[in-house]
């Protein structure tokens, strides 16, 4: 009777505790409402089957009791109930999957008209650079970075000299605009990470990898480092700065001085 | 003898003629070499057991200091971001490879192998010993970096290149993480002369009629995941030596051109995610290497405690074989957001959620074996049911994680960790206790306390659901894992830590519980009921030893001979409500519909 109870508490209990409880995610700021869309109906179906799968087990548990003159039932298999659980699984996994693809086809395929900024993760904070007028990045090498060129931008590429290095403010970018960001590491893993934007990828020294996004929503985010990369993972923090176009462009215009940086290194 | 067919697998009732002679076993002549280096399975499988769990302990002890410091940031001055790291680290890895490897497949494979196959011993027993003694070696080369200059490795269990052997990482110039690769490294030789003795003796040394087809699905179990041990473990071996490499020879498998503590490195052209590659083809397999003798066990003891067979024998053995294979093309998912190339997402969002199907169907099974049962809640059919919920739980978020889009926001934050710990942790774990529970009368001879069983069962159930059931939604919210403080940060609101505290005591608690089983262990060997050979009334084989304790060679001397599957309960037109394995057709009133 009491383990019967308990594993009903179990199943009410949890589905109540995902309805009424305070933690929940963080309002969304960028495009990928389809990414929560996808959880959701996760959320659903792996809810349903949960309550389901426990809630018969707790009445078999009681139905099925030891007592006496009761006896099981000898029954090997049952093939027809079998293969009917298994379709019915492989339709539930199915109907997971393929918005899932959908959406993550979405996720790798970058807008042609998306602007590109670099984000460059470094023990333990956040650089960003930003192409200039030309609107293209430099080429960067890792062998190059110095206290005077602490992203490696090879002076030698004429793309990279009104590249716009950001060393001590929080990123900014327009709403409304689709935004590749280029990551890189120069030291170790790292993982440039806004919940409320809900795209995240790992950087990873040798290699440059990729998000998109389109950010919805002024406002500041805090960006966090998701992938350990040592003792000062937890504090490794950065900011994203959401506004509208006029904005950005008064703020793109006063960084003026990662210019000049770059242009001097050369 | 009658050659009634069965209706379960198609064969009359074979016993075939011996084909192997029976072995003359070495006799120990000493005490030496009778209980310390022993060549007995049963006493191998203690060694293990026993020094897996002295080390889990340690992993036990690092998770509550880890939580102190979770729950109370800022409380505990002794705990350092360094400490916590490598608190995680040895954590993580005691617990997946020392601990739960170790006992499922040193332990209860030692120990309940030949007995339930019908062996006198393993096929290759002083290899069986140099397993055992190479596996402690192992631990103590582990348990030496404590000790070391720097302290254990922070890396995270995953022990990720290029941080790994940084200094920005703790232990990571020292002796650290050296240490730690050679103790894995020896793991592996240790575990590759046992996993090769599981193995062979499945195939080789079965009693006579005792088809691949009639074994219990804890062989089955077993077996399969000794098979993909064997085969995922290279891959770790490999990704050990060749970053030991690295680090002391100056190569670059895995270092690229980078940049430390503001100079350049001498490395170049290596690839940090060929090691993730590399580790993660070892550690997917890992968790089915955890899960299978679990999935395996637990039929056994949902079975036997409800009086019934198990539902869909050939599917629960088909669902363990196609499990163990697909889980070697899955291990990407692991590194959705690692960097490699996206369309890698398609195929292994595919594989890992095809993989949900004959999970599924095990589920199904177990469940459809309690209904019309003759459920006997004993603690070991407690702790099943546990087993039960928690995996449910924890493989229905893996659908989450598995599914790849959704994983972008989750990857990385307390929500996998509260996904596998609740999978791969809490649920393996209590097929462990109900398995304690369910054979110790048959290491012993005598019962555990059943009142201290129930408080370690409901202690541990419902703490541990309080402990990870909720962790998920401080993933939710976006709580990266492996930060030893939160920190003011804008988007986790002040509840997260409130969350945080109550979790932290309710692991005090079910850790304070487990000294309670301990202490029940050791008890019950001198005051604990005497049991009996066959307490449970199970049909499997290793219940008609003809001594309880079973004595060297196991069976005294004749071989068993075995007529039928594991799982004859409340047979129609049967006496008892079992029919043990040995029992021939002719003896029993209902062979002739039944086997």
């Amino acid at each position: 009777m009491i383990v019967a109870a308990v594993l009903v508490l179990v199943a009410v209990g949890s589905v109540a505790f995902h309805f009424l409880s305070p933690w929940w995610w963080t309002p969304i700021a960028s495009n990928w409402g389809y990414i929560d869309d996808t959880l959701i109906v996760t959320f659903w179906i792996t809810g349903i089957v949960f309550t389901a799968i426990i809630l018969f087990m707790a009445w078999c548990v009681w139905t099925y009791r030891a007592r006496p003159g009761h006896r099981a039932s000898f029954e090997p298999e049952n093939r027809r109930l079998e293969l009917w659980l298994t379709g019915a699984t492989t339709l539930g996994v199915a109907a997971l999957l393929a918005p899932g693809l959908i959406v993550w086809n979405q996720f790798i395929t970058v807008p042609a008209e998306a602007t590109e900024v670099e984000v460059v993760g470094r023990q333990w904070l956040w650089n960003y650079r930003l192409p200039g007028p030309d609107g293209v990045l430099g080429r960067v090498d890792v062998r190059l970075v110095g206290p005077e060129n602490p992203l490696g931008v090879d002076p030698n590429d004429p793309a990279g000299a009104d590249d716009i290095v950001v060393e001590n403010d929080d990123l900014h970018l327009p709403i409304g605009k689709p935004v590749r960001v280029r990551l890189r590491a120069i030291d170790v893993l790292h993982n440039f990470y806004v919940p409320e934007f809900r795209a995240k990828m790992d950087m990873v020294p040798g290699m440059v990898t990729y998000f998109w996004f389109t950010p919805t929503r002024t406002g500041q985010f805090t960006a966090v480092c998701a992938e350990l990369c040592g003792l000062g993972h937890a504090v490794m923090r950065g900011g994203v700065v959401i506004v509208e176009e006029e904005e950005y462009r008064a703020w793109l215009a006063a960084q003026a001085g990662g210019t000049r940086r770059v242009a001097a290194a050369r | 003898m009658t050659t009634a067919s069965s209706p379960l697998n198609g064969f009359p009732d074979r016993v075939p003629p011996a084909e192997v002679e029976d072995v003359e076993l070495y006799h120990a002549k000493s005490w030496i070499t009778r209980w310390v280096f022993s060549q007995d399975a049963k006493i191998i499988g203690i060694q293990y057991a026993t020094t897996a769990t002295a080390i889990g302990l340690v992993a036990l002890v690092l998770s509550w200091l880890m939580r102190l410091q979770l729950g109370f940031p800022g409380t505990f001055d002794f705990i350092t971001p360094a400490e916590y790291y490598q608190f995680i680290t040895m954590h993580g890895m005691i617990m997946v490879v020392y601990l739960l490897t170790a006992l499922f497949l040193g332990g209860f494979g030692n120990y309940l192998i030949p007995l339930m196959v019908g062996a006198r011993d393993m096929v290759f027993p002083y290899m069986n010993m140099l397993s055992y003694w190479i596996y402690l070696l192992a631990v103590l080369v582990l348990v030496a970096s404590f000790f070391a200059p720097g302290g254990p490795t922070g890396a995270g269990w995953t022990l990720y290149p290029p941080q790994a052997i940084l200094s920005g990482t703790p232990g990571g110039t020292g002796s650290g993480i050296i240490l730690m690769l050679v103790s894995l490294i020896l793991f592996i030789i240790g575990f590759t002369m046992g996993g090769l003795n599981y193995v062979i003796t499945v195939l080789q040394a079965r009693a006579r009629g005792m088809t691949l087809m009639r074994m219990p699905l804890t062989v089955w179990g077993i077996f399969t995941a000794t098979v993909m041990a064997l085969l995922a473990f290279p891959a770790l071996f490999v990704s050990a030596v060749m970053m030991l490499f690295d680090m002391l020879l100056g190569t670059s498998f895995f270092m690229p051109a980078l940049v430390e503590m503001g100079e350049l490195a001498k490395h170049e052209g290596g690839s940090p995610l060929l090691f993730q590659h590399l580790f993660w083809f070892f550690g997917h397999p890992e968790v089915y290497i955890v899960a299978l003798p679990a999935f395996g066990i637990v039929s056994d003891l949902i079975s036997v405690h409800a009086r019934r067979n198990i539902f869909g024998y050939r599917m629960m053995v088909w669902a363990i074989v196609i499990i163990g294979a697909l889980s070697f093309i899955v291990w990407a998912h692991h590194m959705y957001v690692s960097g490699m190339n996206p369309w890698f997402g398609f195929f292994f969002a595919t594989t890992t959620l095809i993989i949900a199907v004959p999970t599924a169907i095990k589920v199904y099974n177990w469940l459809l074996t309690l209904w019309r049962g003759d459920i006997h809640l004993t603690v070991p059919m407690l702790f099943a049911l546990a087993f039960i919920v928690t995996f449910v739980n924890g493989g229905l978020t893996g659908l989450f994680l598995g599914n790849v889009v959704v994983d972008v926001p989750l990857s990385d934050t307390m929500f996998v960790v509260a996904h596998f710990h609740m999978v791969m942790g809490v649920a393996p774990i209590f097929v462990i206790f109900g398995a304690i529970y369910h054979w110790y009368p048959k290491i012993t001879g005598r019962m555990l306390n059943e009142a201290m069983g129930q408080i370690h069962f409901w202690v541990s159930f419902l703490g541990a659901y309080l402990i990870f059931f909720p962790m998920h939604y401080l993933g939710l919210i976006g709580v990266p894992r492996r930060y030893h403080e939160l920190g003011p940060t804008s988007f986790i609101p002040e509840s997260a830590a409130t969350l945080n505290a109550f979790i932290t005591i309710v692991a005090l608690i079910v850790g304070a519980a487990q000294m309670l089983f301990l202490f029940n262990l050791a008890w019950s060997i001198r005051h604990g009921r005497p049991s009996g050979p066959n307490p449970w009334r199970a049909a499997s084989l290793e219940w008609q030893t003809p001594e309880t304790p079973p004595g060297h060679g196991n069976w005294g001397d004749t071989l068993p001979v075995v007529h039928r599957w594991a799982y004859d309960y409340n047979v129609p037109g049967a006496a008892e409500d079992f029919i043990p394995q040995t029992v021939p057709p002719s003896d029993t009133a209902a062979t002739g519909e039944h086997r």
